[in-house]
């Protein structure tokens, strides 16, 4: 065989290789949602998604499950984001390098592989214990800011990275101070790709269950954490309130973890039910991420 | 307009300091074993159904659920075992006073693969030398357990250290809690031992008698043989006692100041002994003899 006829060979068969390598974990992927659809698709319906957990598997939902997730969330992107946001303009526009800032982005790409789990662990003793902030949403929400905040830090880096410094310089030679130049031109120019990590990691806290199992988040609860506004009838007609912030909560991992383990068959399904509205969840979110990376996309 | 907006803005700001902290009655908390989460989930959902009142209801593990109970930080702990010394010195130093109570009885089944044809029974000795420490790498085939087995690998199942049935198992079986041999496959999750016996030909598992009944055409469960003959488990022999020693008593431990100073405690742990007769049997559980409520409730007054 002459050595161009090998190579040829080589190029086809790293071709099927290269095939064989994505199908497979698209076929895994396919098979396990085809499964997770037969056991639990049935179980999905306006009751599902109103109704608190039951020892009736038939009458069993995730209102606290997904309320409590929403409520997560939002406690967790109101810490997260601006921090993240913040820690990485100054470190990627502000900050010398130098040894000490070497140190911290050391420390940082290291805390983004840090098991969830430690989250969990140094939450329970931080804010449930030390703070007193109990199982609550507050609690929940913190551990899970810290977990996403490197990689938020991270992403508004790189994204702020690929902002070519010819913008940077026009606006300086036009007289802008430092703060102006970033705010007019450098964040709005990296906004998509801030926007595609931030969801991104918000994806990943959906489906976080080791944290919050650690910290013991609840598994059955049937009411919902305050809504933050009420209305009534005597003046002042409608109340604001921040007590949902301290009330307990579940989440749809913990719900779903919960099911898992109960005996019946019954729960199996429900547990199939909720794996579905969680991937659905993340789903939309990653959707959401490739979309406005795309939209974004500018060419410099 | 920037005003008006000011104005809202101010009117808001005062709404929301002036709202007095929430009011709602502080709601029961629970924690503790998993095996009677069911149970008290089940309560707790009836309880609210009838306008009882706010529970929540954690899963920490017998020995979790303490650790929480004994700092006050719930009023009642779940638990598929009695307490232990450490635990009652932990409530002490943490100025916990309880109350136990009884409130149902669970079998601990012990079960086998179906292909399984040699196991008619087996006697507490015999799962006493499967699940000692000293047979740790040492039994490894059916017949070191019994000569006539044939010589088939034995596969074991068990729960992990944090639960309670691992603690009573181990104590009935091989005479000191937690004392165990650590090479079988553990988990927290009582369906993942059911699907290792029902996959191993030679596997040999122990959970509560509900995760047998729910997987009986799977599973071959073994009548063990305590002092007197085989008996299988069942509602029945949980109840009358012959299933000796693997039956076992749940309790619910409730903290004395929280009875006494939050009345829905009380009325709480009240509608749990009215109802835990059937509720219990609803979730897989084998119920105690009325008298055994009634002493509950007159511990509770």
């Amino acid at each position: 065989m002459s050595s161009r006829k090998l190579d040829r060979n080589m190029d086809a068969a790293f071709k099927i290789a290269g095939l064989a390598a994505t199908f497979f974990g698209l076929l895994v992927l396919v098979v396990l949602v085809i499964d997770v659809f037969m056991d639990g698709f049935h179980r999905i319906g306006w009751d599902f998604f109103t109704s608190y957990p039951s020892r009736k598997p038939e009458q069993a939902g995730i209102l606290s499950a997904w309320v409590g997730t929403i409520w997560i969330m939002i406690t967790t992107a109101i810490f997260a984001i601006p921090l993240g946001i913040g820690s990485g303009i100054y470190l990627e526009e502000y900050a010398r390098r130098n040894r000490f800032t070497d140190f911290i982005e050391i420390n940082i790409a290291n805390l983004a592989g840090v098991p969830s789990v430690i989250y969990g662990i140094l939450g329970l003793g931080l804010f449930v214990r030390m703070m007193h902030l109990d199982r609550s949403v507050l609690a929940g929400g913190l551990i899970l800011a810290l977990l996403v905040l490197p990689v938020i830090i991270l992403s508004t880096r790189e994204a702020l990275r690929s902002v070519p410094s010819s913008i940077r310089e026009a606006s300086y030679a036009l007289g802008a101070t430092k703060w102006q130049t970033i705010r007019h031109q450098v964040l709005p120019a990296g906004f998509g790709s801030i926007l595609t990590g931030i969801i991104l990691a918000m994806s990943r806290a959906v489906g976080e269950t080791a944290p919050l199992i650690t910290i013991g988040a609840l598994t059955y609860i049937p009411f919902l954490p305050t809504s933050p506004v009420s209305l009534s009838q005597q003046s002042p007609y409608v109340h604001l309130s921040l007590q949902g912030f301290f009330d307990p909560f579940t989440v749809l991992p913990i719900q779903i973890f919960n099911w898992v383990s109960r005996p019946q068959k019954g729960f199996l399904a429900d547990a199939a039910g909720g794996i579905i509205v969680l991937l659905a969840i993340t789903l939309f979110m990653n959707g959401a991420a490739i979309y406005l990376r795309y939209k974004n996309q500018k060419r410099w | 307009m920037k005003k008006l907006l000011g104005l809202i803005f101010l009117t808001v700001i005062s709404v929301v300091i002036c709202q007095k902290p929430a009011l709602a009655a502080d709601p029961v908390k629970v924690d503790g074993s998993s095996t009677v989460f069911p149970i008290t989930e089940a309560v707790a959902e009836e309880f609210g159904k009838s306008g009882g009142g706010k529970v929540i209801v954690g899963i920490s593990g017998t020995g979790g659920g303490f650790k929480r109970f004994c700092r006050g930080e719930t009023d009642i702990s779940d638990a598929s075992r009695p307490v232990k010394q450490k635990e009652i010195d932990a409530c002490r130093d943490g100025g916990v006073q309880y109350i136990e109570v009884k409130i149902a009885f669970d079998g601990l089944a012990v079960v086998v693969n179906p292909q399984n044809t040699w196991v008619d029974y087996l006697t507490v000795e015999e799962l006493r030398k499967m699940w000692e420490p000293a047979a740790q790498g040492v039994i490894m085939k059916w017949n070191q357990i019994r000569s006539d087995f044939p010589a088939e690998d034995i596969q074991l199942f068990g729960p992990g250290t944090d639960s309670g049935t691992f603690d009573y198992f181990t104590e009935v079986i091989n005479g000191k809690a937690a004392n165990s041999r650590g090479d079988y496959t553990a988990s927290e999750d009582d369906n993942v031992l059911v699907e290792g016996v029902a996959s191993s030909k030679g596997g040999l598992g122990y959970f509560g008698l509900a995760y047998y009944e729910e997987n009986s055409g799977r599973l071959k469960v073994v009548p063990v043989k305590g002092k007197g003959d085989a008996v299988a488990p069942s509602k029945d022999t949980v109840l009358n006692g012959s299933y000796a020693p693997l039956s076992r008593p749940l309790f619910i431990y409730v903290n004395k100041d929280s009875l006494k100073t939050k009345p829905l405690v009380a009325k709480f742990v009240r509608y749990y002994l009215e109802n835990a007769p059937t509720l219990s049997a609803e979730v897989g559980y084998v119920p105690l003899p009325q008298n055994e409520y009634e002493a509950g409730l007159s511990k509770i007054q």
